[in-house]
């Protein structure tokens, strides 16, 4: 069977082949476990630990020992979220966190809620970017963390994160970020955006799964969280376990892979989305959801008006992509991000979302643009609503039945 | 999800799309679902003598399943009689199709679109409409 073109980078990106000849000798020869101080295989492991986390460090503008190692950005975020709620509970209980959220993020909330926790849900505009205004509103004295998220996986767009860090201190805040969409792919400098806490993960960098970061800022102020795990006290005391070296090893390598590449990668993928962004977005009907000008450089997300994502999608066979459709998860439910867009049902069904990455060739976006085109108006040719359209029916005015 | 051979069929080569002439009196049309929920299907029939469905026609906004049942539903409605095509039942559509339990909705949305087609038929010519039990399985 062909392999269809990926296009579903945010998802996962697949591993790097430098990153993996890293890891490979951490599996084997240097198998030792990074807490054994007595001898040369837990240095060796150690070693290769500590090389990796100046890897991460230098990506994000840190100091090695800020760096917590964790099995991804979902454990990161509650660690962070979770820790920092437990830490500074004398101080407040309110937490302060936006409706585009990753699940890690809002049901790690929805669990502090059951707690004791008091958790503001800040809508987004239009283009999917929080209201700073709002956000300064909903400070109180007990608001102990804001947690909004850098680049969205959905829609790509970027938070003001300097802007609202800067409120957030103002208050006396803790300012946390969910960035795995957005490490590696655009500069991130933890000092320059005023970050406290930041989770990230190696496989949407081209780094394994499993493996994970949280950065906790230890100057200006030094922030602690209570760890979640109890055991061997490793990382700071802040997350206990046996270190995954060969993940994290390529967790580094990954990192350092993305420092170096980032500046020519984001010109070639800005490049090779916006055309086929601009070339899809010229078919009728199409539009492009979130912010344009404050967006990964590698995500579109389109809605095809009168075509369904998910059969969308099936037609689309030759690409692995994503949609916003209710079909694509059990409670048929549209996606989350996008109808807090204000983007209609029928709309939020229509999306798909184009996750380009460092394997993507000019080559397979033409195709990919071909295929969509092509998938898109056989559906309309089978789309009672198309129909309906083109014959300059309303719609809205039609009274249809839920069902 | 995996789909079916047969889903992937009806999907990859539609039977029966396209569009009969709403106003004719010979002609029933079923217009069910919402876009809000990802699914419309618009299903018609034509009526010939002794009541038999000597045409179908569907067009369906929604996933590969929902595609597939209506295809399909116009298949087995060309030749019955009404009375044959109302026994027409959703779990038919979803065993010929082998869905899985999270699109049986695509079946039952098929089941009541051909029901609200022979509806609009009787209606049209001056026979009562036919109770529609939702039929939710």
């Amino acid at each position: 069977m062909k392999q269809p073109i990926y296009l579903d980078n945010n998802a996962t990106t697949p591993l790097d082949p430098r990153v993996l000849e890293a890891m490979l000798p951490y599996f084997t020869e240097k198998f030792g476990n990074a807490a054994s101080r007595n001898h040369a295989f837990g240095w060796v492991a150690e070693e290769g630990v500590d090389y990796a986390r100046e890897q991460v460090a230098k990506l994000i503008g840190c100091t090695e020992k800020e760096i917590i190692f964790t099995s991804g950005a979902t454990e990161a975020d509650n660690l962070a979220i979770k820790g920092v709620f437990e830490m500074y509970k004398e101080k407040g209980n309110h937490i302060i966190t936006a409706v585009t959220e990753h699940k890690a993020v809002l049901d790690t909330c929805k669990h502090l809620e059951k707690n004791g926790a008091r958790v503001t849900y800040l809508g987004v505009k239009e283009d999917g970017l929080i209201d700073l205004a709002e956000l300064e509103a909903a400070m109180t004295p007990e608001t102990i963390l804001v947690s909004i998220m850098y680049g969205n996986n959905e829609i790509g767009v970027i938070q003001p994160v300097k802007e609202i860090s800067a409120i957030a201190h103002k208050h006396g805040a803790l300012f946390m970020t969910d960035a795995t969409q957005a490490v590696g792919k655009i500069p991130v400098d933890v000092n320059a955006d005023g970050i406290d806490l930041m989770a990230f993960s190696a496989h949407k960098m081209y780094g394994p799964k499993g493996v994970g970061a949280l950065y906790v800022r230890r100057k200006g102020p030094r922030v602690k969280v209570t760890a979640q795990m109890d055991g061997g006290g490793h990382e700071r005391g802040m997350r206990s376990g046996t270190l995954n070296v060969p993940g994290i090893v390529g967790l580094g390598k990954a990192c350092e892979l993305c420092r170096l590449e980032m500046e020519s990668e984001t010109i070639r993928l800005s490049a090779l989305r916006d055309k086929l962004e601009s070339t899809l977005n010229k078919m009728e009907e199409s539009y492009v959801n979130g912010n344009t000008q404050h967006r990964l450089p590698h995500v579109a997300n389109i809605s095809f008006k009168y075509v369904e994502g998910e059969g969308l999608m099936m037609a689309m066979s030759d690409l692995a992509v994503s949609s916003g459709s209710a079909c694509t998860s059990a409670s048929l439910e549209p996606s989350y991000v996008l109808k807090s867009l204000g983007l209609s049902d029928d709309l939020a069904h229509s999306s798909i979302r184009f996750g380009l990455g460092r394997f993507t060739t000019e080559a397979e976006i033409d195709q990919a643009i071909a295929v969509t085109e092509k998938a898109v108006n056989h559906l309309r040719e089978l789309s009672p609503l198309w129909e309906m359209f083109k014959e300059g029916i309303d719609l809205s005015k039609i009274e249809w039945a839920e069902h | 999800m995996a789909y079916s051979e047969k889903v992937i069929d009806h999907y990859n080569n539609p039977r029966n799309v396209g569009t009969l002439n709403k106003d004719s009196k010979f002609v029933g049309t079923g217009l069910v679902g919402a876009p809000e929920c990802g699914d419309v299907m618009r299903l018609q029939i034509e009526v010939g003598e002794d009541n038999v469905i000597t045409d179908a026609k569907f067009k369906t906004f929604g996933c590969g399943s929902a595609i597939a049942s209506s295809s399909l539903a116009t298949e087995w409605l060309k030749g019955k009689t009404i009375d044959e095509a109302l026994a027409i039942d959703n779990m038919d559509i979803v065993e010929e199709l082998a869905l899985p339990p999270v699109k049986i909705h695509c079946s039952v949305l098929a089941e009541d679109a051909i029901k609200s087609a022979i509806n609009d038929y009787r209606v049209k010519n001056g026979l009562e409409a036919i109770a529609l039990e939702k039929s939710h399985h």
